[in-house]
């Protein structure tokens, strides 16, 4: 029989040791339909045989089962709508009394419950003593002593949970409310009774008296069985002088105060914990800025500046540079291939290729240090510390490492923002990391810089002052919208204790987010540098279509004379300027490349020194600087947007964060040209007039006033499957 | 009425009432604060905000402006 357990638990619980222990390298990481959250799946070990397997299903980490975050909805949605045979709960043997707060809700669903108490050595390392005979008996449940890390007791747990689930047999909620609560549920379990499923009763009527709307929705009562649900509930209130909610809540951590009492026996003087040691001195009002200025500075310096550079330079020039593009061209030329053949191949796929994979090496060293951070417990620290800056833009305090790394280089500063939880963060975060200039778009501030300001030191600055005030204000205009509103981002944070992660771990997780960008950047990078490739190489040249000499006859170069209207307000409207945006698309340092074509220069200096004169003379100061912001603020390259597109992991918002970016380059420029022209040349038009129009409007969406919501809007997608 | 806003580091505090509703209120009883909780308020953020406060035997850290919604006893 083919059965299906779920692992559930707090975040910080050991959960994600505890699911590779239990399934080891059977692992299908996917996302839960229709949003971001990642979704695990495997087949436990031992149970692995066709039609007999067992398949394990990791929830999220979550503390409850509100209905206030995705995460939460998520995992509700789960376990009410695909009903897993049985549930495993992991839960931290050193902080039983939160731990225990979900399971009291877990126990209501009807779904067989088995208790993993995890990091048991530590508990007893304490000098503290769990009874897991009384545990069981409390909590109705079946309970294993584990220690996820070390692997002890996960072939027992396994075992147990899978027989479990193949009785089928439910596990009954050993707890009991207050009198009058339970009155008020046994009310409304009676009412309920034959619309939702006898063994989710419980629960449902738990749910009613909260007054969940979620769940009232679904359930569609009549407005008459809702009146006299709400009679009980408000005499409830009433007697215990307290709302519904909190009714709950506070009669389950009761209820988890009894068992504690019961079967946990505390050391009766607690000592300071190394973990708190480590944190007096990390979060030190006066020594946490210093320490993170610290860490971040090895972080950016071993991941994009020596290690990471050096491994990306290696896959670039060596391997992909060196080795393999030469071996091809000469291969494929000794076996007399057709010129545009060898072309596409090698210049379109196989670059192509390597333009994706020479990111991995960097990347991956940056992941590491992201799964450290992470899991010794310094990654929650760094929103602690950084929070109160950051949420003023409707960011995370996480969103420092994402900008910093994109700095560098901003697909993986893009890829980094998957450390942040909440979801509106998130999508915040990826928006707008690429504002910042990488590397990439250095040459093409040189380029600028040199040509038309004399090497004037202001502008590389200026450049990064554009980008932080580009994510500064559409933090703010963003989370004023409607789109950002709609979900709240409470900061009630855990703290977790400081450990050091284990090494598998670490490798695990650094790989599960390289690959992921392997195989879905993957796919765009490789298409849109094709295309590209093709649309430069071919073109009517001579009368007939085929591969072109020269650029200029290129489809290319037609695409740019056609569309370089569109950039003719913003100064630099002329063909040879759209196309080398084009071709920025690729990589940003191509912009450069471009230039030194079209201007007949072929090969040209990293900053294009040869072509300084050419392009003085064929823009005005303020058309070139209009130029630069446009291409620091635009879609970012091929490769970034297909960062985007994986850490959006949704078509809408992938096409908005890109629209929204290029809009933006466009209206910053706009104003830039326009009202840069008429500082120094005092030409006023109907350009310069929208250019003021659009000021005023970017000025009434920053300041205009908004509240934030309250209640969390789920996508439709998965809004829909809430039922019984 | 006191809040948790107005605790001083190195303080206890015994919690009376969560004001409000929605989501930031049942996140805060989610993770432990709920009527009766003793917590103790650990530090402040180097900027002023958050602050880290004990509950539950546990660290925890949340805004300001959301402590301002937790009523407290000495």
């Amino acid at each position: 029989m083919k059965i299906k357990i779920a692992l559930a638990g707090n975040p910080n619980s050991g959960k994600t040791t505890l699911f590779n222990a239990l399934t080891g390298s059977n692992q299908f990481v996917g996302n839960w339909p229709g949003v971001t959250v990642e979704k695990k799946e495997g087949k436990i070990k031992g149970y692995t045989a066709k039609g007999d397997e067992a398949i394990l299903v990791d929830l999220p980490g979550i503390y409850s089962l509100s209905p206030y975050t995705l995460e939460e909805v998520v995992s509700r949605n789960f376990l009410l709508g695909e009903k897993p045979d049985a549930i495993i709960n992991i839960i931290d043997g050193t902080n039983l009394e939160r731990n225990l707060y979900l399971t009291t809700q877990l126990t209501e669903l009807g779904i067989p419950v088995i208790i993993a108490v995890n990091m048991m050595d530590l508990v007893k390392k304490n000098g503290e003593e769990l009874n897991v005979e009384r545990l069981a008996k409390d909590t109705g449940c079946k309970v294993v002593e584990i220690s996820a890390l070390k692997g002890e007791g996960i072939d027992q747990l396994a075992q147990r949970a899978v027989s479990m689930a193949r009785s089928g047999k439910k596990s009954q909620p050993a707890h009991s409310f207050e009198g009058c609560v339970e009155h008020a549920i046994a009310h409304i379990e009676e009412a309920i009774s034959g619309k939702v499923d006898q063994s989710m009763e419980r629960w449902y009527a738990v749910k009613l008296f909260e007054r969940d709307e979620k769940v009232r929705e679904s359930l569609k009562l009549d407005k008459a069985l809702l009146d006299h649900i709400e009679a009980d509930i408000v005499n409830c209130e009433n007697e215990m002088d307290d709302d519904a909610e909190s009714i709950i809540t506070g009669e389950r951590y009761n209820y988890i105060g009894s068992i504690i009492e019961d079967c946990y026996k505390k050391r009766v003087k607690k000592q300071m914990s190394a973990s708190d040691k480590i944190d007096r001195i990390v979060t030190n009002r006066f020594l946490a800025l210093p320490i993170f200025a610290v860490v971040m500075f090895i972080v950016y310096y071993v991941s994009v500046t020596t290690v990471g550079t050096l491994l990306t330079d290696w896959t670039n020039d060596t391997l992909f540079g060196e080795w393999i593009i030469p071996s091809a061209q000469s291969a494929l030329e000794s076996i007399d291939c057709a010129p545009w053949l060898t072309g596409l191949l090698v210049d379109g796929i196989i670059s192509g290729v390597g333009a994706v994979l020479g990111f991995v090496p960097q990347m991956l060293v940056l992941f590491i240090f992201l799964a450290f951070l992470e899991g010794c417990g310094y990654m929650a620290r760094i929103a602690f510390i950084m929070d109160r800056i950051f949420r003023k833009f409707g960011l995370s305090g996480k969103s420092f490492i994402p900008m910093l790394i994109g700095t560098g280089c901003g697909v993986p500063g893009v890829m980094a923002s998957r450390t942040i939880e909440n979801d509106r963060d998130r999508k915040m975060t990826i928006m707008t990391t690429t504002f910042i200039p990488c590397g990439a778009k250095l040459p093409i501030i040189a380029l600028i810089a040199g040509a038309l300001f004399d090497g004037a030191a202001w502008v590389a600055p200026s450049a990064y002052f554009v980008g932080i005030a580009a994510i500064i204000c559409s933090g703010i205009i963003l989370k004023k919208t409607k789109m950002f509103a709609g979900d709240p981002a409470p900061f009630v944070m855990e703290l977790p204790a400081y450990h050091l992660p284990t090494v598998g771990n670490v490798l695990r997780s650094m790989w599960e987010r390289g690959w992921s960008f392997i195989k879905k950047a993957g796919t765009i990078i490789l298409l849109s540098t094709i295309f590209v490739w093709f649309a430069q190489g071919f073109g009517f040249e001579n009368g007939s279509f085929g591969m072109v000499e020269d650029m200029e006859n290129s489809i290319l170069a037609a695409i740019g004379s056609a569309i370089a209207w569109i950039f003719a307000p913003l100064g630099w409207g002329e063909w040879k300027s759209a196309v080398a945006a084009i071709t920025g698309l690729v990589a940003k340092e191509n912009v450069v490349g471009t230039f030194g074509i079209l201007y007949g220069f072929g090969e040209v200096a990293e900053d294009g020194a040869e072509i300084w004169g050419t392009l003085a003379g064929s823009m005005t100061a303020v058309a070139a600087y209009s130029f630069l912001v446009f291409n620091l603020l635009c879609a970012p390259c091929f490769a970034a947007m297909g960062a985007i597109r994986r850490e959006m992991n949704n078509a809408k918002w992938f096409w908005f964060a890109i629209g929204y970016q290029t809009l933006l380059a466009y209206v910053v420029s706009l104003c830039v040209y326009q009202i840069g022209t008429l500082l120094t040349a005092g030409t006023f038009g109907i350009w310069t007039a929208a250019a003021f129009v659009l000021v005023i409007g970017f000025l009434y969406l920053l300041f205009r006033p908004y509240r934030e919501s309250q209640n969390l809007t789920v996508p439709k997608s998965i809004a829909g499957k809430v039922r019984a | 009425m006191a809040t948790l806003r107005d605790v001083k580091c190195g303080e206890t505090v015994r919690v009376l009432k969560i004001r409000g509703e929605g989501a930031v209120k049942r996140r805060i009883m989610d993770m432990g604060i709920t009527k009766n909780t003793e917590v103790y308020v650990r530090k402040v953020a180097p900027l002023g905000d958050p602050v880290e406060v004990t509950v539950r035997g546990y660290e925890l850290s949340l805004r300001k402006a959301d402590a301002e919604m937790i009523e407290v006893q000495h």
